[in-house]
């Protein structure tokens, strides 16, 4: 029973995980960068909706559509700010950029909020589920949390694959200037990758922080590195690859806590994915381009 | 239609074209020949606005377009099939064609049929993924691609390249088809035998300078063009 529970807790981090990834992958897919700040906007996101439920005593739906909101503006204008003058820029230079707007959105929140970690009321509110005679407990959060990443998952499949958008959107991330060629406003497209992307980090933090309910200016950190891992897992640029490694990534992550080291976890997550890597360089799912000779 | 006055456009440092003027006649074929290098992509990437000139006027239909945004320019009418076909390989034939018709918002059954009647071996191949045509097929899907938005004025960057001489003739008879029905053609090639025989006018590019021009006939009984482009 303690295996099966364990397993149920890590596909539920593991869609936090998956959420992030999302976020990581597309933004990579589309701008061919790896925006390191991404996992910050997850923590400006729970600190959003935690001051709506805290502060203004307004309802948890309402800090999560607030935060998605500020999240949506803060990677269009982080895109616009810090990464859209860079374009054409070495890669090198983009990272570094990226760096930095991670640091400043984390000293930027310890300006506004200090450093001591908050206490973050989770958005579930019913109770969990016993089974087997209270032997396995399904939480509120657990539901919600799987139910949300499978919702995100589908309506970005559906999206990219049947929308004029998602569609123009796939083209600029094969193809920059053919793009252009066919009236794409490619600038306008990535800007909209970093929209969706950020979009989701805000329910990411939301989903993160009503699990582990610390919250503070560090709290995207670790969570980012580890999404970013499961994004390369999955192989970059790929949607579902990203779903898939971010569950993975949950669930070894989990397993390794309880049964084999709490302190040396990371590691142990960061070894299976330098085996995977050995074995499948693209990642899981990634696409090996054919080539036509 | 399409006039460029002594456009200088460079690669950082390489001054790759060097004050290049010519035009292009509304109705006209004007095929562009040179050799690898002449700079005539670079041409074309500068027209369509992928590139922009250091200095020197580029007009379309009497608009400035020198420094327009590439992704501005298909609504103006001005369409390119960019060399080496650059199709998105990674989707369908059918989402390929939908990205041609991008900035009509939405693909008319009508134009599907089209570009379908020029190419009946793609309509088969429609939920076929782009990047598993052969290379044939991957030349008529760009030019589908680029038809669906009804361009005025259609560049195409060496549409024969790597084709056998059967899809070669066929790819030339559609170019004589696509003229006919009313639209202006601005035509790379290597195959200048074949490029002059369609031409109205051509112009011959070498290492970023025009050294010669003029009608196609003319220009494939010139002895300099029979020398260095026709094999003698
Ligand atoms: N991205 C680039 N960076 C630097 N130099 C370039 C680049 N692209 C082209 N060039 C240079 O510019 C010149 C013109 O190139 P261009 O591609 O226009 O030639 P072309 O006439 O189309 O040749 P081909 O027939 O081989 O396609 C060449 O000397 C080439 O080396
Ligand atoms: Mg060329």
């Amino acid at each position: 029973m303690g295996f099966l529970q364990y397993l149920i807790n890590g596909i539920s981090i593991g869609s936090v995980y998956a959420i992030i990834a999302l976020g990581y992958t597309m933004v990579y897919g589309i701008a061919k960068m790896l925006n390191f700040a991404h996992g910050d906007v997850i923590m400006v996101g729970a600190y959003m909706s935690f001051c709506v439920t805290n502060y203004l005593g307004l309802p948890a739906v309402v800090g999560i559509l607030v935060a998605m909101v500020v999240c949506t503006v803060l990677g269009i204008i982080i895109e616009g700010l810090a990464y859209k003058p860079l374009r054409g820029a070495s890669s090198l230079a983009v990272l570094i950029t990226a760096i930095g707007v991670s640091y400043f959105l984390q000293n930027a929140a310890q300006l506004i909020w200090g450093s001591a970690p908050k206490n973050f009321t989770s958005i579930v509110t019913f109770a969990p589920i016993k089974l087997f005679g209270g032997q396995l407990t399904i939480t509120g959060e657990v539901i919600i949390t799987i139910l949300a990443s499978v919702v995100i998952m589908v309506a970005l499949t559906l999206f990219t694959g049947k929308t004029r958008m998602g569609k123009a959107m796939r083209a600029v991330s094969e193809d920059r200037a053919a793009a252009q060629l066919m009236g794409i406003n490619v600038n306008q497209t990535i800007s909209m990758t970093f929209a969706i992307g950020s979009a989701l980090a805000a329910i990411a933090g939301v989903l993160l922080c009503s699990t582990v309910p610390t919250l503070q200016p560090t709290t995207g950190s670790m969570p980012g590195i580890r999404a970013f891992t499961a994004a390369v897992f999955g192989g970059i640029g790929s949607i579902p690859g990203a779903m898939l490694g971010g569950i993975l990534l949950g669930i070894i992550e989990t397993m390794t806590k309880a049964y084999l080291s709490t302190q040396f976890s990371d590691a142990i997550v960061f070894l299976v994915l330098i085996v995977v890597l050995l074995v499948k360089p693209a990642g899981l799912m990634g696409k090996v381009v054919q080539e036509k000779v | 239609m399409l006039k460029i006055e002594d456009i200088h456009v460079y690669y950082g440092a390489i001054h790759a074209i060097k004050g290049v003027s010519f035009e292009v006649g509304e109705g006209e074929i004007v095929a562009l020949i040179g050799a690898n290098g002449a700079g005539k992509s670079t041409i074309l990437k500068t027209v369509s606005g992928l590139m922009h000139p250091r200095s020197g006027k580029i007009s379309f239909c009497g608009q400035d377009i020198a420094h327009a945004e590439a992704y501005k320019l298909l609504r103006t009418g001005l369409a390119h099939v960019p060399e080496g076909r650059r199709i998105f390989l990674q989707m369908t034939v059918q989402e390929n064609l939908e990205m041609g018709a991008y900035i009509n918002k939405e693909v008319s059954q009508k134009d599907l049929e089209m570009v379908f009647n020029y190419f009946p071996r793609l309509k088969e191949r429609r939920k076929q993924i782009a990047g598993t045509l052969s290379g044939g097929e991957q030349q008529m899907l760009a030019m589908s691609r680029a038809l669906m938005s009804h361009p005025k004025l259609m560049m195409l960057d060496e549409p024969s390249m790597g084709l056998a001489p059967i899809l070669v003739d066929q790819i030339f008879d559609i170019i004589k088809e696509l003229h006919k029905a009313g639209t202006t053609i601005l035509l790379v090639e290597q195959n200048a035998r074949k490029a002059l025989q369609v031409a109205d006018r051509a112009y011959v590019l070498e290492t970023g300078s025009i050294t010669l021009a003029g009608t196609g006939a003319e220009l494939a009984s010139s002895d300099a063009v029979k020398k260095a482009y026709l094999g003698g």
